[in-house]
């Protein structure tokens, strides 16, 4: 290449600043760098100030203690059953349905207006602000409905939250199932409901435990609709079914912060341990699970 | 996507070889099983309209649009009640605006690093860190605003009180730049590599290639990630909620605290507000106006790509 440049009579003013037009893209590159290093670095600062401020409140009288007035007897026990109690409920919930959509929009939907709705449909409900779900989740579930201020109402508030995730996750994995399997399962004369049961989903299955994970890990952290909804500040039992009262972790993270009290804002930060604690390994599972099982075609 | 409907256009064999009523009857019923599955989603955006529509309605009934876009105070439920949503929403631009300050530049610069300079270990390394980075839970943020950010901007600026829109945009600038960094890489990844290699056989160097070749080709997917990232600072909840403060004023000062639309529909939401009452419908308004607001933003995103991509075979 660069024989060739010297045999350009032009190429001396190439040359010339050649050298200068290199150092802009190091300097760009660099500016690039740094910038992630501002990302990842402020990342890395919250994850240690949190820790730094969290852990000296971390320990078992911590996990299974209730809230209470009183810093040092406070513990999160009824956020952290209320958290488990929503994920389960909005796992049961959108799983089934998401993944039920995601075959509709996949194998069965021919190229209509219906569809496109649909599918125009689902890319605006992922760019709502959660809390305007929050406000649905009121008017709809908690007082239409009837639900009350309880788990069950939250958990389909989050259930149509993360509906978008798991459809479009499901979509992808059923989309990345090779045609030759359907070929195949169709000329042995099953019928498509067979085919997309006993071949088509199987395959897809990493491709949507993944998405399923992603799901529960954003209801765990979403806390604006959880709020609306009116889960509750202060809860000192355990919920017995999904028509209890509740608290969640974010919840009790945030009203924690919102105390003036240094020593609440310890609690938070161990709250917020412990929740990224799971939300991170549930993460490590996904990516794990994406790169591992992808690989298989 | 219609794999079925060739197929059996292909082999109409069905009814020659022995239907089967009752397996017909039973795939139908699993088709309609399906679609109403998939009807779930208009559902939720009838729920969502309906939700709204109802309280705002009642609410513009005692409260007229001229006063809630004229008047320059938001102060329900006080002893003289003002109804101004200027406030607010100067409040959420305010947060808003620090934001993409922060995430549009450093996101972007992070993109095309990633998209062109990058080798490839590299960015195996940074993508999913930056992932990590995207799944923190707002809330977590907000904590760290007000506990961390806040006092180190009060010991470096005077004048920052304790409650500030300043630390929460800054925050919730780190918040939302992987949303732009990995919604432009993708647009910048997506433009094919002849048109690179073309720049690169003219002579062009990185730099070159990247900003005068990547960059214009990927404008359209890059604009839409920008206004993404404003849709979601509008409506990001937790990190104004707990670091800007719950005072409504409008003012320009970004040190002062204010109050955005979001964390007003949470601090209603936290004093339980009794359903009917005026206060519990202007969550409803306020919330409306949020909803519109996003909603356009999104809207004009996605005509954005449709009207500007660049179409690649």
């Amino acid at each position: 290449m660069a024989a060739r440049t010297d045999s350009f009579s032009s190429a001396g003013e190439f040359r010339a600043n050649l050298p200068l037009r290199k150092w802009k893209g190091y300097i760009f590159s660099a500016l690039g760098i740094l910038s992630i290093v501002i990302a990842l670095g402020t990342l890395l600062t919250l994850l240690f100030d949190v820790v730094q401020d969290g852990l000296p409140w971390l320990d078992w009288q911590f996990i299974t203690s209730f809230d209470s007035r009183f810093a040092q007897r406070a513990g999160l026990r009824a956020a952290l059953a209320g958290t488990l109690w929503m994920m389960a409920l909005t796992i049961l919930f959108a799983l089934p349905l998401g993944v039920l959509s995601a075959v509709y929009l996949e194998e069965y939907a021919g190229d209509n207006w219906f569809t496109r709705f649909i599918q125009v449909n689902i890319s605006n409900l992922a760019g709502v602000p959660s809390i305007v779900y929050g406000l649905l989740g009121l008017q709809i579930f908690v007082r239409l409905f009837n639900l009350n201020r309880s788990i069950l109402a939250g958990a389909l508030t989050m259930v149509l939250l993360v509906l978008p995730i798991i459809i479009v996750a499901a979509r992808e994995a059923i989309r990345a199932v090779p045609s030759s399997m359907r070929d195949a399962s169709l000329a042995l004369g099953a019928t498509r409901s067979q085919t997309v049961r006993h071949h088509v989903l199987p395959y897809a299955f990493p491709g949507i435990l993944t998405g399923n994970i992603l799901a529960a890990s954003r209801a765990i952290g979403e806390t604006a609709p959880v709020l609306v909804i009116g889960a509750l500040a202060y809860v000192a039992t355990t919920p017995t079914g999904p028509l209890s009262r509740f608290t969640v972790l974010p919840i009790q993270i945030f009203n924690w912060t919102s105390k003036p009290q240094k020593d609440f804002h310890g609690l938070a930060a161990a709250g917020i341990v412990l929740l990224l604690v799971v939300l991170l390994s549930m993460n490590s599972v996904a990516i794990y699970l994406r790169q591992r099982l992808y690989k298989r075609f | 996507m219609a794999t079925y409907a060739n197929l059996q256009d292909q082999y109409p064999q069905r009814g020659t070889l022995g239907r089967n009523k009752a397996r017909d009857a039973r795939e139908r019923l699993i088709e309609g099983v399906l679609m109403a599955a998939a009807a779930v989603s208009i559902l939720t955006t009838l729920g969502i309209l309906f939700s709204l529509a109802t309280e705002a309605v009642s609410f513009f009934r005692d409260v007229s649009l001229a006063q809630y876009f004229g008047d320059t105070r938001w102060s329900p439920g006080g002893t003289r009640d003002r109804y101004g949503i200027w406030p607010l929403i100067s409040a959420t631009m305010m947060t808003s605006f620090i934001a993409l300050c922060i995430a549009v530049p450093l996101g972007l610069l992070a993109a095309v690093y990633l998209s062109e300079f990058a080798s490839h270990k590299a960015r195996s390394v940074i993508k999913p860190a930056l992932e990590v980075l995207a799944g923190v839970p707002t809330v977590v943020f907000g904590f760290f605003a007000l506990i961390f950010v806040t006092p180190l901007l009060r010991d470096v600026i005077p004048g920052v009180s304790i409650f500030n829109a300043l630390s929460a945009g800054l925050v919730m600038g780190i918040a939302i730049l992987p949303l732009v960094s990995s919604l432009s890489e993708d647009a910048m990844s997506s433009v094919p590599r002849s048109l690179r290699e073309g720049a690169y056989g003219l002579g062009a160097t990185r730099f070159e290639v990247a900003t005068k070749v990547v960059l214009p080709a990927a404008l359209s997917g890059i604009v839409a990630s920008v206004i993404l990232a404003l849709s979601r600072a509008v409506g990001e909840t937790m990190i104004v909620a707990l670091a800007a403060g719950q005072l409504p004023k409008l003012t320009i000062d970004p040190r002062e605290q204010m109050q955005t639309m979001t964390s007003y529909i949470v601090q209603v939401s936290q004093g339980e507000a009794s359903a009917g009452s005026v206060q519990y419908k202007t969550i409803f308004a306020v919330g409306t106006t949020l909803f519109v607001l996003t909603f356009l933003m999104n809207l004009f995103s996605f005509w954005f790509v449709r009207r500007f991509r660049e179409v690649y075979d």
